[in-house]
């Protein structure tokens, strides 16, 4: 499996505030290096403000990055001219009620990339060309004349992922496209998306926060916490065998809709909040809440090295973790 | 521990827009007794939100209780005016509310808001409250409480503001905490805290809870009993087993089915439930799940079932339990 997208030591900072002369800088996003191989998924979880969704929009270049490398296919995107390339990278938004727009019919909505893109020949092509993405996304050919507003939000969501889809991407950024719909939805539009890869050989960067969705439609997984990646490994690994602190207590703070598990199950909860990510922690990022915390944690960064097979992770007392 | 706590017949509730009657509530039954956890799951627009706040008394505008009887540790809510209610609001029932960013006013401290509800309903001294205040702080797990009580909701995280808000609504010790979505804002660590306090607090103070949610895994692991409600109806109730190891009703079945579940080894696919969530100005006839269940038959669409026993505390509304029931019967005879 070659690798499709890769980032290295990707670093994303916004300037807040401060004066002319002492700039401050929120790091959004740290140091981070992953890449995904062609035709998989890979999840990233983390909290509110950890730094996936910008990790999501600067690989679409959607910002520019601080430093760092994007590569695609290969080839070092990072001050390239993306127009050739957004034909192949697409994303689909968390909100499908502010992502799309009222005054335009869904035809138009899907249609406006052909048509930026100009990949119909003709008239009738473009709309055969958005009948045919709505009917895949399980819209049909009526819905192209009516506006959002006329519909659900799980088939507004439907509507982003058909215009998504209409320029025959490679590579879509999912950033929480199914966290604003209604429990008996998302599992259509997570099926969905599933069946689309199938067919049309996508490749995924899943982004949520919730991790039981994560794992379920994910290869691998990456956990980020303040910017930083702090374990990354394949699904099954890391439910169940992995090894940051921080990965272990999300996954244990994770209400699981099974009584009898509930009940024999001892729940890790972390004391306190995510520190300001204007001010962090110095060392390593996550030493305020950790439980096994010693004196280098404060120190040095931990470095994100490898601990078994294509898994990763970022801690100095890894061995101290009791074995899962 | 057994006295009954909140019993609610029949209410039907409905909201009067310009577009219709939404008929939000329709034949809402149900009974708590005292220390007990209830927990209330639907999609949005299922209801769930509207019955909690028809207990409160706060049903908003232009909604009205059309039917039907709420009684509360003695007081016939339905019946009250709003002068009576508010000796009742804040004192012996209260509310959290989903969004801690817009359910505290920004403008006073967070002091002051605790001894509002202190002032108000024990008549106390300002001093008295203000003391009663930070004590209600370390409660809920707030360290440096008496700066704290001194500053502005902005200056708080999430999760501190939630805890404020659970602060102020146990200020007069209610028998019965009603939490509308009370985590939904938060990130699922801070989420784990709050849910554990809660416990706590159940368990030292001894109150009832109304746990309102669309997450199945937070009710489980804090309530004992659920009811599912779907477009305005109760349409399963039971304890925590029943719900999730012998589901009746084929909306629960379906919502159990669909959501992926974190420790499963391998890859199962999901099995959604079809369609969309009704249009409630236009609801269908009959069972109001009919038009997306897969075991529809012809006596769905156009009738609502009745409730069948499962056991004492264990009902569902479905006809193929009717059926089920009719078959045992006639082989019984």
């Amino acid at each position: 499996m070659g690798k499709l997208v890769e980032v290295q030591n990707l670093k994303q900072y916004f300037r807040v505030g401060g004066s002319l002369f002492r700039k401050q800088y929120i790091k959004a996003v740290d140091d981070v290096s992953f890449y995904i191989g062609k035709g998989e998924t890979l999840g990233l979880v983390g909290e509110s403000g950890c730094g996936k969704t910008t990790t999501g929009r600067a690989l679409l270049r959607l910002y520019e990055p601080t430093g760092g490398k994007i590569l695609y296919d290969g080839i070092d995107i990072t001050h390239a001219k993306m127009q050739p390339y957004r034909r192949k990278m697409q994303i689909v938004f968390q909100d499908p009620y502010a992502s799309l727009d009222p005054r335009m019919t869904v035809g138009d909505i899907v249609g406006e990339p052909l048509d930026i893109h100009k990949l119909s020949d003709s008239k009738k092509d473009r709309t055969d060309k958005i009948i045919a993405m709505l009917e895949r996304v399980g819209l049909n050919s009526e819905h192209a004349n009516r506006y959002p507003h006329e519909f659900s939000g799980g088939q507004r969501q439907r509507i982003g992922i058909a215009r998504a889809l209409a320029v025959d991407p490679e590579f879509i950024v999912c950033d929480e496209p199914i966290s604003a719909l209604d429990v008996s939805i998302q599992a259509q539009v997570i099926n969905m998306f599933e069946k689309l890869q199938d067919e049309m050989g996508l490749t995924y960067l899943f982004i949520a926060h919730d991790l039981s969705v994560v794992k379920h439609i994910s290869d691998r997984i990456g956990v980020m916490y303040l910017g930083r990646m702090v374990e990354l490994a394949n699904s099954y690994e890391l439910t169940f065998h992995n090894v940051h602190p921080y990965t272990r207590s999300l996954i244990s703070a994770i209400p699981i809709p099974d009584p009898r598990i509930n009940r024999a199950r001892h729940r890790i909860i972390l004391q306190g909040d995510v520190p300001s990510p204007l001010h962090p922690p110095s060392g390593c990022n996550f030493r305020t809440r950790c439980p096994y915390a010693t004196a280098i944690c404060s120190e040095q960064e931990p470095e994100f090295r490898e601990v078994g097979a294509n898994h990763f992770a970022a801690c100095h007392n890894l061995d101290k973790v009791p074995k899962a | 521990m057994n006295e009954l706590l909140l019993e609610i017949k029949n209410e039907r509730l409905s909201f009067f827009t310009p577009a219709g009657e939404v008929k939000a509530l329709n034949d809402v039954s149900f009974s708590m007794k005292q220390g007990e956890v209830l927990g209330i799951v639907g999609e949005s627009g299922s209801g769930k939100s509207v019955t909690a706040y028809s207990i409160m008394g706060i049903t908003a505008h232009p909604g009205r209780l059309i039917g039907g009887e709420i009684h509360f540790n003695g007081h016939r809510i339905d019946l009250l005016n709003e002068k009576e209610l508010r000796k009742i609001r804040g004192n012996e029932v209260s509310i959290i509310f989903q969004d801690p960013m817009t359910s505290l006013n920004p403008v006073y401290t967070i002091g002051n808001q605790i001894c509002e509800v202190l002032i108000l309903h024990t008549h106390c001294s300002k001093k008295v409250a203000r003391q009663k205040a930070v004590d209600l702080l370390t409660l809920v797990g707030i360290n440096e409480p008496e700066r704290r009580v001194k500053q502005y909701p902005h200056e708080l995280s999430g999760g501190m503001r939630q805890r404020v808000m659970i602060a102020i609504a146990l200020a007069c010790e209610p028998k019965l905490l009603i939490a509308d979505e009370p985590t939904t804002a938060l990130d699922v660590t801070i989420q784990a805290q709050i849910l554990e306090l809660m416990m706590d607090l159940k368990k030292k103070l001894g109150m009832s809870i109304i746990m309102i949610t669309h997450d199945l895994g937070i009710v489980s692991s804090m309530c004992e009993k659920i009811a599912v409600m779907y477009a305005g109806k109760i349409v399963e109730y039971g304890t925590i087993d029943d719900i999730f190891y012998n589901p009746c009703h084929e909306y629960t079945k379906g919502l159990l089915n669909s959501i992926p579940k974190l420790t499963e080894v391998e890859h199962e696919p999901l099995v959604p439930i079809e369609g969309t969530p009704v249009d409630m100005l236009n609801p269908p006839a009959g069972c109001p799940f009919a038009p997306r269940c897969k075991s529809c038959m012809q006596i769905c669409l156009t009738t609502m079932p009745d409730y069948t026993y499962l056991s004492d505390d264990h009902y569902s509304a479905c006809w193929l339990l009717q059926k089920k029931e009719f078959e045992t019967q006639q082989e019984d005879k």
